[in-house]
């Protein structure tokens, strides 16, 4: 069991990086790419949890159990949680960006905006 | 090789390298769930000494406050940015107020449930806030549970009913004082004598709801600057979703 | 024992709807899966002991953050077929992912 949990969560945050840089790479809408984005900062949430969790450990909220009762890791959490706010506020802003580039470039696929400049004629 | 066949093959080899490299830098790694965490046992001892029961918050906001003050700042910035993104350009029109745009062909139990839930999660989201130093929650879980509760306004009735349940003049100033708060709050322990951002203020005993010194302040502060940022950032998205639109000859 | 078991399901039905939400091209469908896996995240993250982060989870990634693409899409759509009806209509608008 031990085994196990040496692999599986590795393999699982390494796995949602890799599918959703797989994503990013053969997307065809912004959207999707923002999306996409949205799930590779997601398995860094995974990978930090799973590093400052214990066996037999309960949560670092002592409300209703005594110190000194083993907990997991807080300081990862808190590290989660600033990471979670932030990545929300950046999705937020990337998705302000992809309606600005609907309104001047009249498209959002990735491989017809090759730059900066208005009036895109394909 | 023609471009996309380039592009896959470029996906595949980066993939696969990036693959091996993360193979090899966990195979390093001890296994999880038996692992000692020295730091750990450090910030759970700093927060009992606070009488911070909820020691994640005892981290974010007494702890490693400066990095909080960072993150409420870029959710500020997130808000002020999308104000300015998505502002009416000289080119787009914005329809009568008084339209009833609203979600279609909504169920009637849809719209009772949203008037129901409407209240209890609004208050809710004051418990959470206020509850930060004590049990799960915070400013910031605080803030989004007000910010979605108040859209439930929007489900039970229109876009015209939330408009005017959501004065964005208001909203405006609650950000800025949000933001402003923290930051005085801070100051306010170097007049103590104690550095930026310390927690100066008594604390009680474990668990009640007036302990932990500043964090409640903190908490409080982070809440209404996060809760009316969203709010602000949902209000201009729906905004453009529903109301612009670009000005063409003929009415849409 | 049932812990293990329990945060080893629940690795698996995230790496499930992960690889479900890279995989749906279409971005109005892609938010929904996208809000699913939130949960599922946050479901993960209560049984490895951490409320405070799936709470903020659950708030933010679950229900503000594919609120957001959902009035990205309405919004990108409507541009992109009004811009459509302008222009001559032998020229595709690409919407989907």
């Amino acid at each position: 069991m031990s085994d196990l949990f040496g692999v599986l969560p590795y393999a699982v945050a390494a796995w949602i990086l890799l599918v959703g840089c797989y994503g990013i790479a053969t997307s065809r809408s912004f959207i999707h790419v923002v999306v996409c984005l949205s799930l590779v900062q997601s398995s860094t949430y995974l990978l930090l949890l799973m590093v400052g969790w214990s066996r037999d450990a309960t949560a670092p909220v002592f409300g209703d159990v005594d110190p000194g009762v083993p907990v997991v890791d807080p300081v990862v959490q808190a590290l989660t949680l600033t990471d979670i706010v932030v990545g929300g506020a950046v999705t937020a802003l990337l998705l302000s960006l992809t309606i600005q580039l609907a309104k001047r470039q009249g498209s959002i696929d990735p491989d017809r905006i090759r730059s900066l400049e208005e009036e895109l004629e394909e | 090789m023609t471009r996309l066949a380039a592009s896959r093959l470029l996906l595949a080899v980066g993939g696969l390298g990036t693959a091996v490299l993360l193979l090899l830098a966990f195979g390093g790694l001890p296994d999880l769930g038996d692992v000692p965490h020295p730091y750990a046992d450090r910030a759970v001892q700093a927060a009992l000494g606070h009488d911070t029961a909820n020691v994640v918050s005892s981290v974010n906001f007494d702890q490693r406050a400066f990095d909080t003050l960072g993150e409420e700042f870029v959710m500020l910035a997130a808000a002020v940015s999308a104000v300015l993104l998505l502002r009416r350009f000289h080119d787009e029109e914005q329809d009568a107020h008084d339209l009833g745009y609203g979600p279609r062909d909504v169920w009637s139990a849809a719209h009772l449930v949203g008037f129901a839930l409407l209240a209890p999660t609004i208050l809710v989201g004051l418990y959470v806030v206020a509850h930060g130093a004590v049990s799960p929650g915070g400013g910031f879980q605080g803030g989004a549970v007000l910010a979605t509760g108040l859209h439930l306004a929007y489900l039970a009735g229109d876009y015209s009913i939330l408009r005017r349940v959501r004065p964005l003049a208001v909203f405006d100033m609650a950000e800025a004082i949000g933001a402003a708060g923290f930051v005085l709050l801070g100051i306010s322990a170097l007049f103590v004598g104690d550095p930026f951002l310390a927690n100066w203020l008594p604390t009680g005993t474990l668990g009640d709801l007036a302990s932990a010194g500043m964090v409640e302040l903190f908490n409080v502060a982070v809440g209404m600057e996060v809760a009316s940022a969203l709010v602000l950032l949902l209000a201009k998205f729906l905004d453009q979703a529903l109301v612009v639109r670009r000005d063409t000859d003929e009415s849409p | 024992m049932i812990a293990d078991v329990l945060v080893g399901v629940l690795l698996i039905a995230t790496a499930i709807t992960g690889t479900a939400v890279a995989l749906t091209r279409e971005p109005m469908r892609q938010a929904l899966v996208l809000s699913a896996y939130g949960l599922v995240l946050g479901v993960l993250m209560v049984a490895l002991q951490a409320p405070d982060v799936a709470l903020a989870q659950i708030g933010i990634g679950t229900a503000i953050v594919p609120l957001l693409v959902v009035l990205t899409v309405a919004k990108v759509d409507r541009e992109l077929s009004a811009r459509e009806d302008e222009t001559e209509p032998d020229e595709a608008g690409e919407r989907e992912g």
